[in-house]
């Protein structure tokens, strides 16, 4: 039987690989999600808190602007959406739109880039002093 | 007991059919299976259904009763019949019909196959007995899936084996959970990879369906959940 091989000895082979890819899919989806949790509870206590007095543009700015562990924590935010939501839209691109496995994987990449684009450019938007 | 019961039955092959109704007497501790019997052995001999067993232990007996997949030699009518009397029967979901509430279930035998399903040890009959403590969380977790009798029920329930038709499906992968668990198998790896790959537990999404309605209270869901972390630790540590 097949199960006198080592493990590492068919990595090459394409089953293997999706194995894996799907196994990796998984845990980072999950890795994501908690990460997202913990973002999500933040992102909404700053906001109860930022409103306290109105909201601004040039107060919001006046908080932001050159703050580094604000950039930090919304680059972070924006990497675990990056992460965690080409995942989704893959499995539903598959499941509901029938898309092909190839079809899905690419809308996916280009989600994940256009997170991260959008994403990371809105964090600097805000932090990047005189911006 | 003396009214009837109003009993719509599908009828036809493939995706062609269509509803047929029915007047069956209301008995006491009637059965859905027992009124599938009524109507083919004294109203229609056409009609096509499967059983063998009719006590719990064969699982071919599974049906769409009132929307819901369940296994019918085990389901009495009591609990199930509609407002009217009404009782509508049509085929397990999810699997082609061969005609009336006959599916072919080939697919379904199929992926526990493709999950790897079979037992691979590495004695003979000449060795002693393997002993396993029954304590063991391994030996728990095969035993909590042990006892599937291959229904359908789960399948027939599950809304991503309609969206994707290749997934594996919770029998099969409840079936592979439990050999993980067995000591005594040698393929695990083999194993961990066909329920990892395209199709497999990953796209499982956890809704529950098939464990709410598992007549013999078995929970796939768990299996699955059991089998994704299994995979992600071997995928982490590069056993997969």
């Amino acid at each position: 039987m097949s199960g006198a091989a080592p493990p590492h000895a068919v990595a090459s082979d394409p089953g293997v690989r999706e194995a894996v890819a799907q196994a990796k899919a998984w845990y980072w989806q999950r890795i994501s999600a908690m990460v997202l949790a913990a973002c999500v509870v933040l992102h909404l206590c700053i906001m109860i808190w930022a409103v306290r007095g109105g909201l601004s543009a040039a107060e919001i700015l006046g908080r932001t602007q050159g703050n580094v562990l604000f950039a930090a924590f919304y680059a972070v935010f924006v990497l675990a959406c990056a992460v965690h939501v080409p995942i989704g839209l893959a499995a539903i691109a598959r499941e509901w739109w029938r898309w092909s496995p190839a079809a899905a994987q690419w809308f996916a990449r280009a989600v994940t880039a256009t997170l991260l684009v959008l994403g990371l450019r809105a964090v600097w938007g805000v932090y990047a002093p005189g911006a | 007991m003396s009214q009837g019961l109003k009993v719509r039955i599908w009828r036809g092959s493939g995706d062609d059919g269509r509803f047929v109704e029915y007047e069956v007497p209301r008995q006491d501790s009637q059965t859905v299976l027992d009124v599938v019997t009524h109507v083919q052995r004294v109203l229609d001999p056409t009609l096509a259904y499967r059983f063998a067993c009719r006590v719990g232990m064969c699982g071919s007996c599974a049906m769409t009763v009132n929307g819901q997949a369940r296994w019918t030699c085990r389901t009495h009518v009591a609990r199930v019949v509609g407002a009217g009397g009404l009782l509508e029967i049509a085929p397990l979901a999810n699997l082609p019909v061969v005609k009336d509430l006959a599916t072919d279930m080939s697919a379904f035998f199929d992926k526990w196959a493709r999950a790897r399903g079979r037992f691979q040890g590495t004695q003979t009959r000449r060795d002693d007995f393997a002993r396993v403590s029954p304590d063991t969380p391994q030996r728990r977790a095969a035993n909590a899936g042990i006892e599937c009798i291959g229904c359908g029920v789960c399948y027939g329930s599950c809304d991503v084996v309609q969206w994707r038709p290749d997934f594996l499906g919770p029998a099969a992968l409840n079936r592979a959970w439990t050999l993980v668990n067995d000591v005594r198998d040698t393929e695990r790896t083999e194993r961990l990879r066909a329920v990892a790959g395209d199709a497999g537990c990953h796209s499982c999404h956890t809704q529950g369906t098939c464990t709410e309605r598992c007549p013999k209270g078995i929970a796939p869901t768990i299996a699955i959940a059991g089998l994704k972390r299994t995979v992600a630790r071997a995928a982490v540590k590069g056993e997969l």
